[in-house]
């Protein structure tokens, strides 16, 4: 400790004795020293991967063979000849438009009444977080029995209202659907997010509205809203940055079918690249998947610049 | 209020009116939490009753739920059909290593950017966010070819080392958040007394961090232990899978088999059950610390 001490040179009392470096530049230095592991691992694993990726993506290449230069080829390919591309878009496009919605819209329904001062709160947070603590694979098997049309659960609530229920996973029609409401379950953490942010929310402003004559729903519209409008924000753009990057529900349950109705672009990704090999058009998918989620987070921070309400800071 | 109240009973009547109102929309309140929470129990119920039935209940029609008999098989056969012991065991090293790569990793680059001065510090922690934005999915080619020029496909490394070069942007944004809620009066007192830079982290910031480190320790074992898309691209032979692997392999071999899949998926998911029942606290700190700290 007593060497270290004198080493260290931080303090103005142990004045360093030979230190030919200022404080500010050793400080430099160990700041530098203390986030090299995060500069190697960028390097390697950020920086240098997306060239990689990129340049891949001008290639076919099976990795054993060599690569073949095609320039634009991969993407060509994808967006003039490959329809299940198309297919693999639109389905985690429209998965993405059912599941955030739900996810955002329930979370706050379940946050504001759990922001009701109930009893039990952790009890209630507890049930609700739980399904998302659960392994996404057991999670997708239970569902399949869920979802099971002659056995499952639904089919058998609906035949007790005299209802003949869908096939589900087994219909082009409803798989996706079945997904989609699945997905319902995982609205836990954004649930937390919501309920952190009422509880932030100054009862004055509530007191104020009041005196002012506000009833529950003007309070709701122009107090509650407004003040959790950041939470809202951030569970959109996560739930869009997560949802375009499903991939084992469908794995899992439908393995993309039936007849690609579930094929998501990540599972789509997986199948190319290494069920088939062709580890090119994998990464101009990958980097297609990439676009399309920074082009949906920035529109979705841009559309919402005026609507967002930061505390503390002029509108 | 009640003298008032006695004085207009116009008032005294609007006021009840009210307290009536209130307890109503309680009510209400409690109602719909209790069917809504019941409808979120359902699968882990279904789980649990499931992996104890037989066969022939576990695909009964209407569905049964409470099991007539307990079938203790159900767990014992994964064992005898998989290597599931392995399976448990290979997942508790992976997740093992892994949080201890992102602790001594992530720490000190946390630490310089919360509190040392240096340039380019502000762009260079851009840069970590940005990388939160970015799908796993554009670099894993290129990590996947890396990886097999080294001879790793098909061991626990691709899952580990990376761990150990930070590459978990979200925990360094959370352990930053975290101390620059720390008094830098703490920092002042012991560079006056002439402690360097470990001294400090040693003494002040790391254990003043433990509820940080808390959160951390529990988001990432969960997350690892329910990893499924990388060690399906890195892990081949069965002797290496995870859990989550080990699982999927069940399905598709007994996949009528409801009531075994169900006891193995209870066997795989009670550790990370467990851990949110026990530290729970820790937990909803942790997401709460990310979602309100944009």
């Amino acid at each position: 400790m007593a060497d270290m001490t004198q080493r260290a040179g931080f303090s103005p009392i142990a004045v360093p004795r030979r230190s030919r470096l200022s404080l500010r530049a050793r400080e430099e230095i160990t700041a530098y020293l203390l986030i090299s592991p995060w500069i190697i691992g960028f390097l390697i694993f950020t920086v240098g991967a997306l060239i990689f990726s990129l340049a891949i993506s001008f290639y076919q290449t099976d990795l054993l063979s060599p690569a073949r230069f095609i320039g634009l080829g991969n993407y060509q390919e994808m967006f003039f000849g490959d329809e299940l591309f198309w297919k693999a878009l639109r389905v985690t496009s429209l998965y993405t438009l059912g599941v955030v919605p739900l996810q955002v819209g329930l979370g706050l329904i379940i946050a504001l009444l759990l922001n009701q001062r109930v009893v039990g709160l952790g009890i209630w947070r507890t049930i609700f977080y739980l399904p998302s603590v659960v392994s996404g694979v057991a999670v997708a098997m239970i569902w399949i029995w869920f979802f099971h049309p002659d056995f499952g659960l639904f089919n058998a609530i609906l035949a007790n209202f005299g209802i003949q229920g869908p096939s589900w996973l087994y219909s082009e029609k409803w798989a996706l659907p079945s997904l989609v409401l699945m997905g319902v379950w995982g609205v836990g953490p954004g649930m937390l997010i919501f309920l952190a942010g009422l509880q932030g929310i100054p009862r004055e402003l509530y007191e104020a509205a009041q005196i002012d004559g506000a009833g529950a729903g003007r309070q709701f519209l122009y107090i509650t809203l407004p003040m959790i409008s950041p939470q809202i924000l951030f569970n959109t753009v996560m739930g869009i940055i997560g949802s375009y990057q499903v991939f084992t529900a469908s794995f899992v349950m439908t393995q993309g079918g039936p007849n690609n109705a579930t094929l998501t672009m990540v599972l789509y990704l997986y199948r190319r690249g290494f069920l088939m090999a062709r580890f090119g058009y994998a990464s101009a998918l990958a980097w297609v998947l990439f676009a399309i989620i920074m082009a949906f987070t920035l529109l979705t921070l841009r559309s919402s610049r005026s609507a967002v309400f930061y505390e503390g800071q002029p509108r | 209020m009640s003298a008032l109240a006695r004085w207009d009973p116009a008032l005294a009547q609007a006021i009840r009116a009210r307290q009536g109102s209130q307890i109503i929309i309680r009510l209400l309140v409690y109602l719909i939490l209790a069917v809504g929470g019941f409808i979120f129990m359902l699968p882990a119920l279904w789980m649990f009753s499931t992996a104890f039935k037989t066969f022939s209940e576990a695909q009964a029609f209407p569905p049964v739920w409470i099991p007539s008999t307990i079938e203790w098989s159900n767990f014992t056969k994964p064992f005898e059909e998989l290597p599931f012991a392995k399976f448990y065991a290979n997942t508790v090293i992976v997740t093992v290593a892994s949080i201890v790569g992102v602790l001594l990793s992530c720490t000190p680059v946390a630490y310089a950017f919360a509190r040392l001065n240096f340039r380019g510090r502000e762009p260079l922690f851009i840069l970590v966010l940005a990388t939160m934005m970015m799908p796993d999915q554009t670099t894993l080619i290129p990590i996947y070819v890396f990886f097999s020029r080294l001879h790793w496909i098909d061991t626990f490394l691709p899952l580990v080392v990376p761990r150990f070069f930070a590459t978990d942007a979200f925990v360094i944004f959370l352990m930053r958040q975290f101390f620059l809620t720390i008094p830098r009066d703490l920092d002042d007192a012991c560079k006056i007394d002439g402690g360097g830079v470990l001294t400090m982290l040693r003494h002040i910031i790391i254990p003043l961090s433990a509820p940080m480190f808390g959160v951390v320790i529990i988001l990432q074992f969960v997350g690892n232990w329910n990893a499924f898309f990388w060690p399906l691209v890195f892990l081949n032979t069965m002797d290496n899978y995870l859990i989550s692997l080990g699982l999927r392999l069940f399905q598709t071999r007994y996949f009528v088999e409801m009531n075994t899949l169900m006891a193995m998926s209870l066997l795989a998911s009670l550790p990370t059950i467990a851990l949110f029942f026990l530290a729970q606290r820790y937990f909803i700190q942790g997401i709460v610390l990310t979602g309100v700290n944009r």
